[in-house]
């Protein structure tokens, strides 16, 4: 029961786009389709619990002191096992994702989690929270790349539903990642106000 | 004139944070003042410079020839860790002064995405040398160049930030959403500058 509210409290409450604001790179960067953004998302999610696991597990082996670079050591394992992976079985959405796979080492979602539930917490809580937080941000990444496509290129997930007239390529382009995260944000800001 | 091509696409028309998406982080965490946005470019400036050198040359003497060229993920971000953390006992004993200005950037360096990035497109040689040859010369003009497109994009985006600060917003609009909106709308200003290392080129017959 506890776990099943761990999950829940990664997907809405602690949804690390919308309301923790961590991991900007990979959000604005590879939102271009809902498709891309779904990649995304499940890459790092599959890093997420991994790494959620192990740190979970060897946290009173690692030193007080030194405990940041073993847990980039673990993450970087992890990513790396994630790429040779994606570059044999996916080698399609690998090459669009690019230089974002590697770069999930650095994406502070993980490092932050690691840093503030799993160093704290049991292997199964960890694993739920790395479940948790793994589906809030692939979700937001679907959203936003949902939002992106049918705007800019009048799509849904590869498939064009709106004409060719109605496209507004900005929302493809660089500016568009922006705006369109912002006004996501300050949608789920009023939602936040309403409640309170 | 290749040299300056890699210059003027890498500050202005490919710029690293406003058309890549790379050093995000930093770009909205630190620009609240233009101060601190400074200090932190500079820094970035820096530990960029001296990190892509450093990587090139382990991509090229250690991972290339022995085939080890999986591990590079992982040497990379420990070296980059590494090499922050020398930088600032380094600094720390060397020069006072700098170090008071941008120690407390330091540490945040090493989770930006923007020195891996650079660094692994450089080792990789898959960034655009305008027609040169992707050597260690070219890499760290490049690599010097993106870093200086992030200053001045994070100090512009701070002067912006100062002047919404005085303003009053929708509640829901505050903190995060308008500053999104504003690196939206400065984006979408930097577009103006697609199309112009191509001009260049041409006007200069490349």
């Amino acid at each position: 029961m506890n776990y099943l509210k761990t999950i829940i409290n990664g997907i809405f409450k602690e949804n690390p786009t919308f309301v923790l604001l961590l991991g900007m790179c990979p959000t604005l960067a590879t939102t271009t389709s809902a498709i891309n953004g779904m990649g995304m998302g499940v890459a790092t999610m599959f890093v997420l619990i991994c790494s959620n696991a192990f740190i979970s597990l060897l946290k009173d082996l690692i030193p007080d002191g030194i405990r940041i670079p073993c847990y980039i050591v673990v993450i970087a394992s992890f990513v790396t096992i994630l790429q040779m992976v994606m570059q044999a079985y996916v080698p399609d959405l690998y090459n669009t994702l690019g230089i974002f796979i590697p770069l999930i080492v650095v994406n502070c979602i993980i490092l932050g989690r690691a840093e503030a539930f799993a160093a704290k917490n049991n292997v199964l809580a960890s694993i739920c929270d790395g479940i948790g937080i793994g589906i809030g941000f692939t979700l937001a990444l679907t959203l936003v790349g949902f939002i992106r496509e049918l705007l800019g290129n009048g799509a849904v997930f590869g498939h064009r539903i709106l004409p060719e007239s109605m496209d507004m390529l900005v929302f493809v382009l660089a500016p568009g990642a922006f705006i369109t995260l912002g006004l996501l944000i300050a949608i789920f800001n009023s939602f936040k106000n309403r409640k309170a | 004139m290749e040299y300056f091509l890699i210059f003027i696409s890498a500050i202005f028309v490919n710029n690293i944070v406003l058309s890549q998406f790379l050093g995000i982080c930093p770009f909205l965490g630190v620009s609240k003042k233009v101060g601190t946005a400074a200090g932190m470019g500079i820094a970035v400036t820096f530990v960029l410079t001296v990190s892509v050198i450093v990587t090139y040359a382990l991509q090229i003497w250690v991972l290339n020839p022995y085939g080890l060229d999986y591990l590079q993920t992982i040497l990379f971000i420990l070296i980059i860790a590494g090499l922050v953390q020398m930088l600032e006992a380094v600094l720390k004993k060397v020069s006072p002064s700098l170090y008071q200005a941008l120690g407390i950037f330091l540490p945040l360096i090493t989770t930006n995405c923007c020195i891996l990035g650079v660094s692994i497109l450089v080792a990789n040689g898959v960034y655009n040398a305008h027609g040169l040859e992707p050597t260690l010369l070219t890499g760290v003009f490049y690599a010097f160049a993106t870093s200086l497109g992030f200053t001045l994009a994070i100090i512009i985006f701070a002067g912006i930030r100062e002047q919404l600060s005085t303003m009053s917003l929708p509640k829901s609009m505050e903190g995060m959403a308008i500053a999104l909106i504003t690196a939206g709308l400065l984006a979408m200003a930097f577009m103006g500058f697609s199309g112009v290392d191509h001009g260049i080129a041409v006007a200069a017959g490349l």
